[in-house]
């Protein structure tokens, strides 16, 4: 039994067992996932009729995605592994939109993009999907100005969700192949903000220019 | 759900600033007290920055959790109950530990308490050896994010927030004229070291919102901007002039001028409310001078002084647990999973539905 949850767009949760999917929720709402991770969770054990000492795994969607949404998920995906006694399955949350385009077109290349802010955007490149129909990384995910880079023979996605239903159908089939996860870090993909003091700041003029200024 | 209101088993989280704190109490009993503390990474800055005090979170909270079952000696299964701290805070730290908190009683099938942190360091004294506090009690919660002075008539259910900084907070200021005197981060414990060799009547610096035209408006208020700014120019003016700088002096001065006012407002807060007691809490409690002040002004008034040991003064889960654990000894109902991180949370909310 699989618990997925991703919040590196909106907030999205789902129950997925046998590769099949019980129950899920979703939001493209990007301003409120504390508030909304604990009900959507909630609601899905409830609607699947499944007590939470049965989840086994938690996929977790590790970004990339704005930071403060992002940790949301994870945060709350690394505690109820814990709680639970399941174990944590971390991907990449790019990994969940690709099978969503090429689960019905194997063969193709595709360049998913999510936005980073700051007129940036997520990318990552995938090359089909492989014999346990789990998408290929070919390259990514990385962070680049819009339209950057763009390979001819590819399709392209610009998402604005990534939804844990097709999370967890790839966590349940990478788990069948005995495909490996990420370590389970972040995948933020930028250095923290901040402004480097150059130490403390004058409060006062220099005494030289109070004197030149002529003040007696 | 049936829950052990006698001696409820409450875990709490806390990640409102750069602690992430597991605590775990039975009923007013500490069973762990887990911090883990990203300060070293804010060390090259300055000062906390909000962003990697977030990243730290989400890095501490598996091995605290771990680390705070196993001192504890309990298994998960047993908890009565999961507390987290909603606010006030740092919003996109206080977020890591919601999102963990919901998640975790979702998994065990545990209610969810979330608390206010400023409540919870009037909480943490329930966990010391002295019995519980009577009320009501004035409280001063002294740190790097926050400086209020509190009315507390009952913990959970009546405090009111007398005052608080208006600009940075005392153990802010402390941070900031540690940088201005060269000395490392966090300031507060380099500033008593340096003091101790000083005379903390070299230099008269600036009582915040003391004059009489200050204290209509804000008689239980502090302001720590303007003394900060009169050390760095006290400091720049003999710089320029070419003069050594008196380091320790300055540093008794200042320590003096925070410790002064800190204590002059919450000894008058007891007296004017007529409350014999009073409650210190926040990491700055650290500062060996503001308790040897608090002391000498609390006797001379007569009026009861509580500390709580420093871990439990510092930013800690065992004081959100103790809060919850509190609240379910008295009924309170479970918090809904649908409550979100409140940067700005007032006092009045100690239990956030
Ligand atoms: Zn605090």
């Amino acid at each position: 039994m699989i618990l997925a949850i991703d919040t590196s767009a909106g907030t999205s949760v789902a129950l997925v067992a046998g590769g099949e999917v019980l129950a899920s929720r979703d939001t493209a709402d990007t301003m409120r996932h504390a508030e909304i991770v604990g009900p959507f969770i909630d609601e899905i054990l409830t609607e699947a009729g499944i007590p939470a000492a049965e989840v086994t795994h938690v996929a977790a969607g590790m970004g990339p995605g704005p930071f403060t949404g992002l940790r949301v998920g994870i945060a709350a995906a690394d505690a109820f592994a814990f709680g639970a006694g399941a174990v944590l399955l971390p991907m990449y949350s790019h990994g969940a939109i690709a099978l969503e385009y090429l689960e019905d077109d194997r063969e193709n290349n595709l360049i998913v993009t999510t936005d980073a802010r700051r007129k940036e955007e997520f990318v990552s490149f995938y090359n089909g999907l492989d014999e346990a129909g789990c998408p290929i990384l070919g390259h990514g995910p990385a962070l680049q100005k819009p339209g950057e880079f763009c390979a001819m023979d590819s399709g392209a996605v610009h998402a604005t969700e990534v939804h844990a239903a097709w999370l967890g159908v790839l966590a349940h089939r990478m788990l069948a192949a005995g495909h490996s996860f990420l370590p389970a870090e972040a995948v933020y993909l930028r250095s923290p903000d901040v402004t480097l003091s150059n130490g403390p700041k004058r409060v006062g003029q220099p005494r030289s220019e109070q004197t030149s200024g002529g003040q007696k | 759900m049936t829950i052990n209101s006698e001696a409820p088993l409450v875990l709490g989280i806390e990640t409102s600033c750069d602690e992430t704190g597991i605590g775990i109490v039975r009923g007013r009993e500490l069973l762990a007290n887990v911090i883990a503390s990203s300060m070293d990474e804010h060390a090259r800055y300055g000062g906390v920055v909000p962003e990697v005090a977030a990243r730290a979170h989400l890095e501490a909270l598996r091995p605290a959790l771990t680390e705070a079952i196993a001192t504890a000696g309990i298994e998960l299964s047993d908890l009565d109950a999961v507390a987290v701290t909603s606010g006030p805070g740092l919003a996109g730290a206080l977020m890591v530990g919601v999102g963990a908190a919901k998640a975790l009683a979702l998994s065990l099938d545990k209610p969810l308490y979330a608390v206010n942190h400023l409540v919870g360091h009037v909480g943490a004294d329930v966990l010391g050896e002295d019995g519980p506090l009577e009320y009501p009690t004035i409280a001063l919660l002294v740190s790097g994010g926050h400086t209020s002075l509190l009315l507390v008539r009952d913990l959970t259910s009546d405090v009111e927030l007398l005052g608080e900084t208006i600009d940075d907070a005392a153990g802010e200021a402390f941070d900031k004229v540690a940088r201005i005197l060269g000395l490392p981060y966090p300031g507060g414990p380099q500033i008593d070291r340096a003091a101790e060799s000083g005379n903390p009547k070299a230099i008269r610096f600036p009582r915040g919102l003391t004059l009489p035209k200050d204290m209509d408006k804000h008689r239980y208020d502090f302001s720590f901007s303007g003394l900060k700014t009169a050390v760095a120019r006290w400091v720049e003016v003999r710089r320029d002039a070419g003069e050594e700088i008196p380091i320790s002096d300055v540093a008794a001065s200042f320590r003096e001028a925070v410790v002064d006012v800190l204590t002059a407002k919450a000894i008058a807060a007891c007296t004017d409310f007529g409350i014999p007691r009073l409650l210190l809490g926040g990491g700055v409690i650290a500062n060996a001078r503001l308790r040897e002040v608090a002391q000498q002004r609390a006797d001379a008034a007569g009026i009861e002084l509580r500390i709580p040991a420093f871990s439990l003064c510092t930013d800690n889960g065992a004081m959100i647990a103790a809060l919850a654990s509190e609240l379910i000894m008295e009924g309170a109902e479970p918090s809904s999973l649908s409550f979100g991180a409140d940067s700005t949370l007032p006092v009045t909310d100690i239990h956030v539905h």
